[in-house]
């Protein structure tokens, strides 16, 4: 592996963002099977189109019956996939350097179930309708509710990162129960709603979804990355860093808030995916051996990549049903899970 | 904490008179409310054409024995999964034995639709061994033997594997959908009798050995290298513990569905109450964990009338304070 590296800086040099070659070669590699799985995801479906039709259609203005299926029907779930996935990957990434531990993730620490949970609320008891412009709110105040929660307990009793995850798979399970509770008690068609956006679905993106989501990720992605280094500092031990002049709870902070609302955006839009967030930060370790701006950029594309290929499976693999994308998530990112636990005994 | 044998042997016929007046409670309470001399008529004369005699014998005296073996089995596999493993916050349900064996009576209720109990339970014995042998191996350390928080968050992980698989299942296999959600909520309504009676002499297998291991177990609690200079057979009393667990977790699963928390509280709260020589602390959990359940169980008939709340979800939302407790303590080891 050669040593040059790519160097971006702002003027100021208050921004740096260093990054080898290799990491690089790692980039672009996922990049184009990013926008090759894309391109054929806008082209499989049950009225198949050719790429040419499809190609046509994107960079035309020109109407026709494909080019609305593509335009607004395919392309929206496509972005949509890449949007959470992405969304997901970094929050794991970056909530695994704050409590120095790779088995984190949103999912594990109860804030995807905090965001679910103020969703089912909603759709259960409160009875809004699959797709009400209320839920991601909801949900994403819930997903701040459980961080806040969890802070607030390692707050007052000091606890440790392992204790944070403890507690946070405490509150996990609690969040799991009033869910289990309000589904129970709902009638039949508004549980199997919920339950359907429980699972992780993209089922009937639009646009809308797409924009709603856009701001969280173009806001929180960029601060995330700004912070990365930090992460590196961090990974050194506490003393460490406060020596190195990270003003360490100040940044901590600031990454938990681009973690949490990374998560619970992504979770707002496409429901409550689990392993994503667990899984893509490993992959990306896996695949480059960066500092944490170049694993954030590509733990960001890994979580598309997967959530992509899954929303594909999803669609297209047992149609005419559209199954939702959450559970070839799962079947893709467990076993690779199961893999990593145990190299991590090593 | 109770010290001397004859206070622990009081502290044992508190606990049984507990069990008694639950079970009673279990079957006098609920929508339908019968009066104390009608229960004892419907145990001791039975009269079919009465509506109360009814509802007492085959719907809540039924329930109540479910709820006492499932009670019982799953608070002494959760002392046992503590010992085995020294871990304040091992039970079945957080280190997903529960859902292993979830999700093997899921796949096959979906695929063998015939309801047959006895193949339900050993799918259960499958999933639970599946799911408990994935997360010991995955939770050791390499040298330090088992962590905790490796452990639990093992567990968690493959929690969330099996749950989401069996969500998948559900969601493509719709028809069936409703029976199972309250299912795998944890319940112990609706279960016959006829259900009950194959499992039985596993229970009492279960118990049989309970009571051979509890030296073993003793031992067990200490320093690995002392453990070895007393000459303990470590690996053959960590598998025969392993195999009743399993064999008590995936029964209450397969009668009961998803029942969390309950391996978690009752050793923790026996342990307070009889200290940690296991030929007290088994007992003690399995008559207090009997207890427990029968009393969350009455309880969810009145959360939300007229409807009933699952008695997992009882359950989780008694544990979860308890786990926060747990957790937010120094350390997490016994």
């Amino acid at each position: 592996m050669s040593n040059t590296a790519i160097v971006l800086r702002t003027r100021s040099e208050r921004l740096t963002l260093r990054l080898s070659r290799h990491t690089l070669f790692v980039v672009a590699a996922l990049g184009t099977a990013l926008l090759g799985s894309a391109f054929v995801s806008l082209c499989l479906g049950s009225h198949s189109t050719s790429p040419a039709n499809v190609f046509q259609a994107l960079v035309s203005p020109h109407e026709s019956d494909i080019a609305l299926i593509v335009r607004e029907i395919r392309l929206p779930r496509v972005l949509l996939a890449i949007l959470v996935g992405a969304a997901l990957g970094v929050a794991g990434l970056v909530l695994q350097g704050l409590v120095r531990n790779p088995l984190a993730s949103p999912d594990v620490i109860g804030i995807t179930s905090g965001a679910s949970a103020a969703a089912v609320f909603l759709l259960t008891i409160g009875g809004a309708a699959q797709g009400s412009p209320l839920i991601p709110v909801v949900a994403i105040a819930g997903a701040f509710a459980v961080a806040l929660t969890i802070l607030t307990v390692a707050w007052i009793k000091h606890a440790t990162p392992g204790q944070l995850i403890l507690v946070g798979i405490g509150i996990a399970s609690a969040m799991g129960a009033l869910i289990t509770l309000m589904i129970v008690t709902s009638p039949d068609t508004t549980a199997m709603n919920a339950y359907l956006w429980l699972t992780g679905s993209l089922y009937a993106a639009q646009w809308g979804d797409v924009l709603g989501l856009l701001p969280w990720v173009a806001v929180f992605l960029p601060l995330a990355l700004s912070r990365a280094r930090h992460l590196d500092i961090m990974a050194m031990g506490d003393d460490m860093a406060t020596s190195l002049g990270s003003a360490l709870n100040l940044n901590r902070l600031v990454l938990l808030l681009a973690a949490v609302a990374l998560a619970g955006s992504a979770v707002a839009f496409a429901g409550g995916l689990s392993f994503i967030g667990l899984v893509a930060p490993h992959m990306a370790r896996n695949l480059s051996r960066s500092g944490s701006a170049g694993l954030i950029l590509i733990a960001a594309m890994v979580g598309a990549l997967m959530l992509l290929l899954a929303d594909i499976i999803g669609r297209i693999g047992f149609a005419p049903r559209d199954l939702p994308a959450g559970v070839f998530v799962a079947c893709i990112g467990a076993p690779y899970f199961v893999y990593q636990l145990h190299r991590l005994r090593r | 904490m109770l010290t001397s044998t004859s206070g622990k042997l009081a502290g044992l016929a508190i606990a049984l008179l507990l069990v008694v007046m639950s079970f009673a409670g279990s079957l006098a309470f609920g929508q339908f409310a019968t009066s104390f001399s009608t229960l004892m008529r419907a145990l001791l004369a039975y009269d079919p054409a009465s509506t109360s005699h009814l509802i007492i014998v085959t719907e809540r005296l039924p329930r109540a024995i479910v709820a006492v073996l499932v009670g019982a089995s799953l608070a002494v596999s959760g002392a046992l999964m503590q010992s085995l493993t020294r871990n304040a916050l091992a039970s079945p349900g957080i280190l997903g034995i529960n859902a292993g064996a979830m999700l093997f009576v899921v796949i096959s209720a979906a695929f063998f639709t015939d309801n047959v109990p006895a193949s339900l339970i050993w799918a259960a014995f499958m999933g639970a061994a599946t799911a408990g042998s994935i997360v010991y191996f995955l939770g050791r350390e390499p040298g330090a033997g088992s962590s905790p928080l490796r452990t639990v968050l093992a567990g968690v992980a493959v929690s969330a594997l099996f749950v989401s698989f069996a969500q998948g299942l559900l969601v493509v296999n719709q028809e069936r959908f409703g029976s199972l959600v309250f299912w795998l909520a944890g319940s112990v309504s609706g279960r016959g009798l006829d259900m009950l009676w194959p499992m039985l002499p596993l229970f009492a297998g279960a118990s049989v050995i309970c009571v051979f291991l509890t030296r073993q177990l003793n031992v067990l609690s200490l320093d690995d290298e002392v453990v070895r200079a007393l000459g303990q057979r470590t690996g053959l009393v960590r598998l025969t513990a392993g195999l009743v667990v399993i064999v008590l977790s995936g029964a209450s699963v397969a009668l009961a569905g998803m029942i969390g928390f309950i391996g978690l509280i009752v050793p923790h709260i026996t342990r307070g109450v009889f200290g940690r020589d296991h030929r007290w602390l088994l007992p003690g959990c399995t008559l207090l964990g009997a207890s427990l359940l029968l009393i969350a169980d009455t309880a969810a008939r009145f959360v939300i009338p007229p409807q009933e709340v699952p008695v997992g979800v009882m359950t989780a939302l008694l544990g979860a304070p308890l786990f926060l407790y747990l957790a937010s303590r120094r350390s997490q080891s016994l």
